[in-house]
């Protein structure tokens, strides 16, 4: 089993992350991957850009925690976990999550596990930026709720 | 001799040090700074050194004050009623939005 945490100003490439996830991995017939992008519309006004900022070393503690906490949950062979931080522009990619395991549900439910407890544990803080102004976001109750499905 | 049961002037010596504290987020903005070394004399818990830096800074008092904000001490969230020690990293932060 292997984990991949790496919380970067840099750019990824889904397909490179992708092609490490399978390369050499003949026991997992499924991988998921799930990619956050910066979208236009959030409150109203138009986002031209985000900025995100992070607590080192706590982020990836709690990453690598939240990775560990689904690989006892389901048969999650390998983990990669992508985070940028800085300024993002519309449309650039904010979050990589990809998992393999042998099944498709599995690999399903792991990445959507990882996701619901990335939003609502890991110490990322989102403003948004608009032509004039800017915003920090606030914390979404429905992001909270998603992680009662897993609570059972 | 019962030198063990003496009390060790020492001791309170020992305690008081250093706290680094962090500031993230829509609140470090709020207060202007994001870290602070706070020179605390005996340990104490995160509702009494908020209290500390009321007194000290009364205008963060709104902010720091606020029903949702969150506490990680030595990187692990933490309740207000955990106790804080010198050379103790303790960072505030409103709720998380990453993802």
């Amino acid at each position: 089993m292997s984990i991949h945490i790496q919380v970067q100003t840099d750019d990824f490439n889904v397909g490179d992350e992708h092609n490490t996830l399978c390369s050499n991995n003949k026991s997992d017939g499924a991988v998921v991957t799930f990619t956050g992008l910066v979208r236009e519309f959030s409150s109203g006004d138009n986002v031209i850009a985000l900025e995100l900022e992070h607590y080192p070393g706590m982020t990836e503690q709690l990453l690598q925690s939240i990775a560990e906490q689904a690989q006892t949950r389901w048969q999650l062979a390998r983990i990669c976990i992508i985070h940028r931080v800085g300024y993002l522009a519309l449309g650039e990619q904010i979050v990589f999550v990809g998992v393999t395991s042998r099944h498709r549900q599995a690999a399903f439910e792991g990445a959507q596990f990882i996701m619901d407890y990335l939003k609502n544990h890991a110490t990322f803080w989102k403003k948004e930026h608009f032509k004039d102004s800017s915003n920090w976001v606030e914390f979404k109750q429905s992001d909270k709720q998603a992680l009662g499905k897993w609570e059972s | 001799m019962a030198v063990g049961s003496e009390i060790n002037p020492n001791d309170a010596i020992s305690s008081a040090g250093k706290v680094e504290l962090l500031f993230f987020g829509q609140l470090k903005e709020r207060l202007k700074c994001s870290k602070l070394s706070l020179e605390i004399s005996q340990p104490l818990t995160i509702s009494e050194l908020k209290l500390r830096l009321v007194s000290q800074y009364p205008h963060w008092q709104p902010w720091l004050e606020e029903r949702e904000l969150l506490a990680a001490l030595n990187q692990t969230m933490s309740s207000s009623d955990e106790i804080v020690k010198a050379g103790d990293e303790l960072a505030f932060f409103p709720p998380v939005t990453g993802g």
